[in-house]
């Protein structure tokens, strides 16, 4: 009886199968390794953005004190004229995707081995981000300064208010910083010729990234900015 | 279309959503420009939300090309999201009715803008309020 049991498929059970599940040759997804890798560390961070958009939401929901008029903090006015509502977060907006659009092209062109191609469209990604990044500390520093938003309170209405907003836009801005540093990490690799034995997904993986970057926006503008 | 040599498409596909996206996010800006409420505003703000990021995920992120193992590893687990969301929502409004009823809040009250806070200070505000 010392026998290890087998099932009718031959494959082996308990422990011993166990170990064999996970050690056997197979493959479920067919693309490359660190592609499936960046795909579940994606799906992973939409668990963590999804938490803080719900909780977001059941705050908002369930505060008693008013909550404050987004399109009214969040407009800026020019030289002058009346303020201009939402306008900096909109002019963000189109920001990231126009840098998304140009990160889809450097995907595309690194497939076809076009390395300076690549590494200017990924370079432009990265400026796009980091012009992203400057104008929300801009946006910060004009909330934090001029109308004494905390996140523990501020003169508009549910405290609340300012804790969702530096947590949510603060994670967002983070994702976006490691994101034009990754970018330009890899840009420089191609530039240098790193990726022509490995092969260029690479700059999809990259791209991948960026894309959810761009798509967590998605969420934050609609549900932060515009509801 | 999916394989080993990687997503290969051709570019036009891309500056097509590209255009649709800008497209999209200014109809998204649109309706707080022009100042659309009520429902009408949460259903076309949602509605090119979803349009957004389905064009993303499906074409910019290559998923309508990969194979379905990884799509369904992709969009089968934030399903259960959807499930957290509607709980926080149902528990989320029986909170506020029951402070609404036993801690005496207004539930009409109205929030400040930066302009109520700045009227003396600003000048010009005020001035546009006016108009």
């Amino acid at each position: 009886m010392s026998n290890v049991a087998v099932n009718q498929t031959g494959a082996q059970s308990g422990v011993n199968g166990l170990v064999d599940d996970w050690t056997s040759d197979k493959q479920t997804y067919h693309v490359p390794w660190g592609k499936a890798m960046m795909w579940i560390f994606l799906v992973s961070d939409t668990f963590i953005f999804t938490c803080f958009l719900t909780g977001y939401l059941n705050v908002r929901m369930t505060t008693t004190e008013p909550w404050p008029v987004q399109s009214e903090i969040f407009a800026l006015s020019f030289f002058g004229s009346d303020p201009i509502p939402l306008i900096l977060i909109a002019i963000m907006t189109f920001i990231l995707i126009t840098s998304s659009g140009t990160m889809a092209l450097a995907v595309n062109f690194g497939y076809r081995r076009d390395k300076i191609k690549t590494f200017w469209l990924m370079v432009a990604t990265a400026a796009f981000g980091a012009s992203f990044v400057s104008m929300q500390a801009f946006e910060w520093s004009k909330l934090i300064l001029d109308e004494g938003v905390r996140p523990w309170g501020n003169p508009f209405g549910a405290a609340q208010f300012g804790s969702v907003f530096f947590m949510i836009t603060g994670f967002h801005g983070l994702h976006v910083s490691i994101g034009v540093i990754y970018l330009l990490i890899v840009a420089t690799k191609v530039r240098k010729g790193h990726y022509d034995k490995k092969g260029y997904e690479i700059v999809e993986i990259a791209g991948l990234y960026w894309h959810f970057v761009d798509l967590v926006w998605v969420f934050i503008f609609a549900f932060f900015y515009l509801l | 279309m999916s394989s080993e040599a990687g997503q290969q498409h051709p570019l036009g596909i891309y500056y097509k959503i590209w255009v649709l996206l800008f497209f999209l996010s200014g109809c998204s800006y649109a309706v707080d420009f022009f100042n659309v409420q009520g429902g009408m505003r949460w259903g076309l703000v949602i509605l090119f939300m979803i349009l957004k990021a389905g064009f993303i995920v499906a074409i910019f992120m290559h998923a309508v090309w990969e194979r379905m193992a990884l799509v369904f590893t992709i969009l089968g687990p934030p399903t259960v999201l959807l499930l957290l969301i509607s709980f926080m929502a149902v528990e989320g409004n029986y909170a506020s009715g029951t402070r609404y009823q036993y801690m005496g809040h207004d539930p009409d009250a109205v929030a400040l803008t930066p302009s109520d806070l700045h009227g003396e200070a600003g000048g010009h505000e005020e001035a546009a309020e006016e108009h």
